[in-house]
């Protein structure tokens, strides 16, 4: 902001319309009048003062808008999804949150409902692949269908995949957290493994896309840790204390691998 | 003092062409190469890629989109070299792209999608209201601009992608295929905006219609099987037919020439 102003003598003699002022001298004006309020009011001031023609137009101006004006109806309140909320989410991914509150919910009713699973507690089951399944829909060519835009635009990239992520978590982790509190599983027991899985979907997302990784991870969980589990009617050591170490090892190198091949992320358009 | 004009709009060009591509190839799944061995400059104007079905076109768009990467040559755009580990954000900032594919949330009302795409596209936080009412404004949307993606018309939904396109005010503008579904009244309000944008930007359109290309282009390409064929203007190619070549207009027989070159046996059709 310039520490000069115009002189009076020269706002007066703009307001006036003077066509003796140098041209450089009124560019300099006008340039000066778009940046610094207090000599437009200065010059709002000269208008009324120096120019009874230019006041009168601008009332003539008005008095003919006025009508028109009044006539035209103010624009109908537009009721929007608030804007923030979708620099986290895209609409492709509110169906699927919805679905993992509801397993969750599920899985809650089924573990106070009766011993059916034996000592095996169906939330501490499920809450590892929860997030995946969330993960893989917020960035998956074939779920979103403005993946190909998004995948040019300079957005995309890590940082947009962990916005999802976390918004998926965000979702995810509050409706597990009353899930276990209702059931009394330690939160480490859960949080951890939940953690660790949407790491490793990512770290494995950069190689072989999202929804590959999901499938796979999903896979492995049913394979490895659920069925089993189920089969022996109790939970196997990987979701006991003993587990934890080895769940924070993958949650370690998931976020190692996803940091360090960030720029993975920018070129997901040619993975299917 | 908020500036009107930012030092990289007054930053000089450092760059000859808006797109500059030498010996580029780009794979298309396992292993073919949709693009094979391009060498292609363009400058500012509008430019038509023609060519028949499968020629590459779309894998060529795509990779001037930097969605794909290229697997051999260089692909320079706006002088920056395109591939690597880079993320070309700054680069992406001044592109316009509209996919063949055209994907959309259908809850979305128009204006909303466009808001959201030019958040994707990093506009200025500031500028993002105006920039989209005179992208919709742009392609005659405007009256439209709040009914729900869903309830358009194909030609609208095409004209909504424009919109999105062009609401960055890129300088290389890539579409594919924008003038499907639209009815000759709008193909005609396309040209026109076509014209307009290509007086300052680079404006690539893909397109296997070949009397959008006289109306529109001042530059044709013609590409087939990954291939450079001709570069030149609409007067060029038509140059290039004589009667004897199959084809309605000038520019269908000297399409119809060139194709049917020596070295070149098309299919059946």
């Amino acid at each position: 902001m310039s520490e000069q102003h115009a002189s009076m003598r020269l706002i007066d003699a703009y307001a006036r319309g003077d066509t003796g002022i140098p041209t450089d001298e009124t560019w300099a004006l006008e340039a000066h009048l778009e940046a610094c309020g207090a000599c437009r009011e200065r010059l709002s001031a000269a208008v009324a003062a120096q120019g009874p023609a230019v006041t009168d137009l601008l009332d003539t101006v008005w008095s003919a808008l006025e009508p028109q004006l009044a006539a035209t109806e103010p624009a109908p309140r537009r009721r929007h999804r608030p804007v923030w909320l979708r620099a986290w989410l895209t609409p492709v991914m509110v169906p699927w949150l919805a679905m993992v509150a509801s397993v969750t919910l599920l899985a809650l009713l089924l573990d106070l409902g009766g011993p059916r699973f034996g000592e095996v507690s169906p939330v501490l089951l499920l809450s590892p692949v929860l997030p995946v399944l969330g993960v893989a829909a917020s960035w998956s060519r074939g779920l979103d269908p403005a993946y190909e835009l998004t995948a040019s635009a300079p957005r995309a990239g890590l940082r947009l995949v962990l916005r999802r992520t976390a918004s998926v978590l965000a979702v995810t982790v509050p409706v597990l957290l009353a899930a276990g509190w209702a059931t009394g599983v330690m939160v480490a027991q859960w949080l951890l493994p939940c953690l660790a899985f949407t790491s490793a979907t990512l770290a494995l997302g950069g190689l072989i896309g999202v929804t590959r990784a999901a499938i796979a991870l999903v896979a492995v969980w049913a394979a490895v840790i659920a069925a089993p589990a189920l089969a022996a009617g109790r939970t196997g050591s990987a979701l006991e204390a003993d587990g934890l170490p080895v769940w924070a090892l993958i949650l370690a190198l998931g976020t190692g691998v996803v940091i360090a091949r960030r720029s993975a992320y920018t070129v997901l358009g040619d993975q299917r | 003092m908020t500036r009107a004009v930012s030092a990289a709009d007054l930053a000089p060009t450092t760059y000859a062409w808006q797109v500059r591509t030498t010996g580029l190839k780009v794979r298309v799944g396992r292993g073919r190469m949709a693009v094979d061995g391009l060498d292609l400059t363009l400058g500012t104007g509008v430019h038509g890629l023609l060519g028949p079905n499968g020629a590459g076109k779309t894998t060529l768009i795509r990779a001037l989109a930097t969605v794909l990467r290229p697997a051999a040559g260089s692909l320079e755009l706006l002088g920056e070299t395109v591939g690597g580990v880079a993320d070309h954000r700054a680069l992406r900032r001044r592109i316009g792209y509209l996919p063949q594919e055209f994907g959309y949330y259908k809850r979305f009302r128009v204006r909303e999608f466009v808001e959201y795409m030019a958040w994707l596209k990093e506009v200025p936080k500031a500028k993002i209201p105006e920039a989209v009412q005179r992208a919709v404004e742009r392609v005659g949307l405007a009256d439209r601009a709040d009914e729900r993606m869903k309830a358009l018309s194909g030609g609208m939904i095409r004209r909504a992608g424009i919109a999105q396109a062009i609401v960055n005010d890129p300088d290389v503008l890539l579409l594919d295929e924008p003038t499907v579904g639209l009815d000759p009244a709008q193909r005609l309000r396309l040209r026109e905006l076509l014209q307009e944008l290509g007086l300052d930007s680079c404006v690539v359109v893909s397109t296997h219609l070949v009397e959008d290309v006289a109306a529109a282009c001042t530059d044709v390409v013609l590409f087939a099987e990954g291939r450079l064929v001709f570069q030149g203007t609409p007067e060029q190619l038509a140059a290039a037919g004589g009667p004897e070549h199959v084809g309605d207009s000038p520019l269908e027989r000297g399409y119809s020439a060139l194709l049917a070159g020596p070295g070149r046996n098309g299919g059946a059709w």
